[in-house]
């Protein structure tokens, strides 16, 4: 029986690999600042599962002393970690946080700093034990910084080079890394977005792809998959020429 | 932004369109009309809110309960009638009353009042909810159930989205033995051969409906397929079922479904090969023929189609079917898919339902302007003179006058409309 955290369960993506997770008999302890929010999903989980464990914690990830009393609660609610999900996350305002210095703090607080703290709690817990799967959401944004969302790229940026170090780190202990790179998803966070065309893809589909790279212990994982050809055209523009673009 | 319903007519643009997720939410602040907008199958425009506001309610997709031992189930508005059959099928239960798709939404299936192949037993889908949760524009969260808040729960089911956002709904769910259905096809070789096999079979099956071709003419006119069926019993041996449903591949620039196809087609399905007596069949092709292809609205061209839905009282029933066919095969357009069948005399319980006593026939057409127009006016003619109605969820034209008699509580009913809320068809049929 897998043992799963969830952090920031209440958003599309990892409400979804929360329900596939849940198909497969595991128990789930979530996490979310919105608690009527965190309850209906719970609900949710316990009429599909029907026996199952999902224990809730609401919480602001932003706010990182709280971290190391979570994973103890999850420990203790489901008797042990196997695998950490990290989700949570904002899309800031490029503009907003340009024009606003605390604006784009906060943006960093959240998508970054949150990231680094539960990253390493986690990793040292399941270093001890010499078992597990870390498993967090970047984004195909922080693969190179571009002037439309250049502070939530830098933010996944970041996320992504903690995950590579971590995974370096924990190669040998028995812990498995896992990178998701999401490209454009269906979801409340990009409401404001026309989601016209092929690139946009369903929560769902990508929970499938994380649900998969959790169970193989993959390393980076782009969904949908033709993300990685997008991303490594993208990566290998030269500057000069990058930084004239509108991308 | 632009959303379209199934028929992908009209086309407007709505000035937001939010994807509502949470039901514990408060409504947006604003003096924009709101519309709750789930999987977009209506065919017209009481999904649709021109210029205003359409709250996308797939995201609002929970289960909160549901009690395998009774058949209870509690789900949030936005879930969609697959969802619920993907979970309490294997667990022995079925829906009261479906559609002819799976992709509604619970709170489409309730504001809608739709019904099925089992109306003259167990009426519309809104018999069958036991209570639901209407979040009004002030803030109030009115329960409704058939005790309590019942003229709420009256104008709400059927009450085409206008009453506030149902934010879940409680429904009695039906037992089964298992997924297939036992079922008989009779081939009929004109209307009078349906009204023989009606009165014949209805006793035996709960499940009943016809294919019609809409081109036979003469004394052919009205020959189609009778088809009937009932849940299977338990069985120790079933047949393997996987579902298969490619996608419409593009959008072609015109109708494909034009004078020829449709003659050709009519013809093929008519003299297919029928099982002979009784089959045993998965419920997916039974109930959701039309589920096996994605997208197959997109078959009907840019243009987009139209779907007639009337139903005459059974006094006029017979001649009225007469005339409606005659004008309709004499026209040369019509659809694959032409339906025919008796509701039975159960009384809806929506002050705007669609059901009465007497038959029902559903078509589609093509849009080819005016011409389709002529036809609807003659065929209005007739539903008129036979003292029937017509579907709203089915309707992008139908004149004002023909929404008067087809809701005849209408001036009841807007006494319960949220004033923050508003449709493209209700503006356009009453103001």
């Amino acid at each position: 029986m897998q043992r799963i955290v969830i952090f920031g369960a209440t958003s599309a993506i990892a409400a979804a690999c929360a329900r596939r997770w849940n198909a497969l008999g595991a128990n789930l302890f979530l996490v979310g600042r919105d608690t009527p929010r965190l309850e209906t999903l719970a609900e949710d989980l316990r009429v599909r599962g029907g026996g199952s464990k999902v224990a809730v914690a609401s919480a602001d990830l932003a706010d990182t002393s709280g971290h190391d009393a979570l994973f103890d609660a999850a420990e203790a609610a489901l008797g042990g970690i196997d695998v950490v999900l990290i989700a949570h996350g904002t899309l800031p305002d490029q503009a907003a946080c340009e024009a606003s210095l605390d604006t784009a703090m906060e943006a960093i607080q959240v998508n970054a700093l949150s990231y680094v703290s539960l990253l390493t709690l986690a990793a040292n817990r399941l270093e001890a034990k010499g078992d597990g799967v870390i498993c967090a959401i970047s984004s195909v944004a922080g693969d190179r910084g571009r002037k439309s969302n250049y502070v939530y790229g830098a933010a996944k940026g970041m996320v992504s080079l903690f995950l590579g170090g971590l995974r370096n780190r924990l190669a040998d202990k028995g812990v498995a890394v896992v990178t998701i790179k999401p490209g454009f998803v269906d979801t409340p966070m990009t409401a404001s977005f026309d989601k016209g065309g092929l690139l946009w893809a369903s929560a769902d589909t990508v929970a499938k792809g994380i649900v998969s790279a959790v169970k193989r212990r993959a390393d980076v994982v782009y969904l949908p998959g033709f993300w990685w050809l997008i991303m490594f055209i993208i990566r290998h523009i030269p500057e000069r020429i990058f930084k004239r673009l509108s991308l | 932004m632009s959303v379209t319903s199934w028929n992908r007519l009209p086309r407007v643009e709505h000035d937001r369109v939010i994807d509502w997720s949470n039901r514990h939410a408060e409504l947006p602040d604003g003096e924009d009309k709101l519309l709750a907008h789930g999987l977009g199958r209506s065919y017209g425009d009481v999904c649709l809110n021109e210029g205003g506001t359409l709250l996308r309610t797939r995201a609002m997709d929970h289960y909160i309960a549901f009690d395998r031992a009774t058949g209870r189930l509690r789900a949030e508005a936005g879930v969609s009638l697959k969802d619920i059959l993907d979970l309490v099928l294997p667990q022995g239960w079925f829906l009261p009353v479906t559609p002819g798709t799976r992709y509604v939404t619970l709170g489409g299936a309730i504001a809608n009042d739709v019904h099925g192949k089992n109306h003259h037993v167990m009426g519309n889908f809104g018999h069958h909810v036991t209570r639901l949760e209407l979040l009004r524009s002030d803030g109030q969260r009115v329960e409704c159930t058939p005790e309590q808040n019942t003229d709420w729960l009256e104008a709400t089911i059927g009450g085409l989205g206008l009453t506030g956002l149902i934010t879940w709904a409680e429904i009695q769910l039906v037992p089964v033995a298992n997924p297939f259905m036992v079922v008989e096809n009779i081939r009929f070789r004109n209307l009078d051969g349906f009204w023989a096999q009606d009165a014949a079979v209805d006793a035996e099956y709960p499940y009943t409906v016809s294919w019609v071709d809409c081109v036979a003419s003469g004394r052919q006119r009205g020959r189609g397929i009778f088809m009937v069926g009932r849940h299977a019993p338990p069985q120790a041996d079933l047949p393997g079922h996987t579902e298969r449903a490619p996608t419409f591949p593009f959008d072609p620039p015109f109708s494909l479904i034009n004078s020829l196809s449709l003659n050709a087609f009519n013809v093929a399905y008519y003299h297919r090969p029928l099982p002979k007596g009784i089959a045993l069949q998965h419920h997916v092709p039974f109930f959701y023929p039309l589920d096996g292809v994605r997208e197959w609205n997109r078959v009907y061209g840019r243009r987009g189609f139209y779907q007639y839905q009337c139903v005459l009282p059974p006094e006029t029933s017979r001649a009225g079917i007469d005339a409606l066919l005659e004008r309709i095969s004499g026209s040369g357009t019509g659809s694959f898919l032409a339906v025919l069948k008796m509701f039975g005399d159960i009384p809806s319980r929506g002050m705007l339902s669609f059901p009465t006593a007497g038959a029902t026939l559903a078509l589609d057409f093509p849009n080819l302007g005016d011409r389709t127009h002529k036809l609807f006016a003659e065929l209005d003619a007739v539903v008129r003179d036979c003292g029937g109605r017509l579907y709203p969820a089915k309707d992008a034209r139908m004149p004002a006058e023909m929404f008067r008699l087809s809701c005849p509580r209408w001036e009841e009913f807007t006494a319960f409309i949220d004033p923050r809320f508003s449709s493209s068809f209700w503006r356009r049929v009453t103001e």
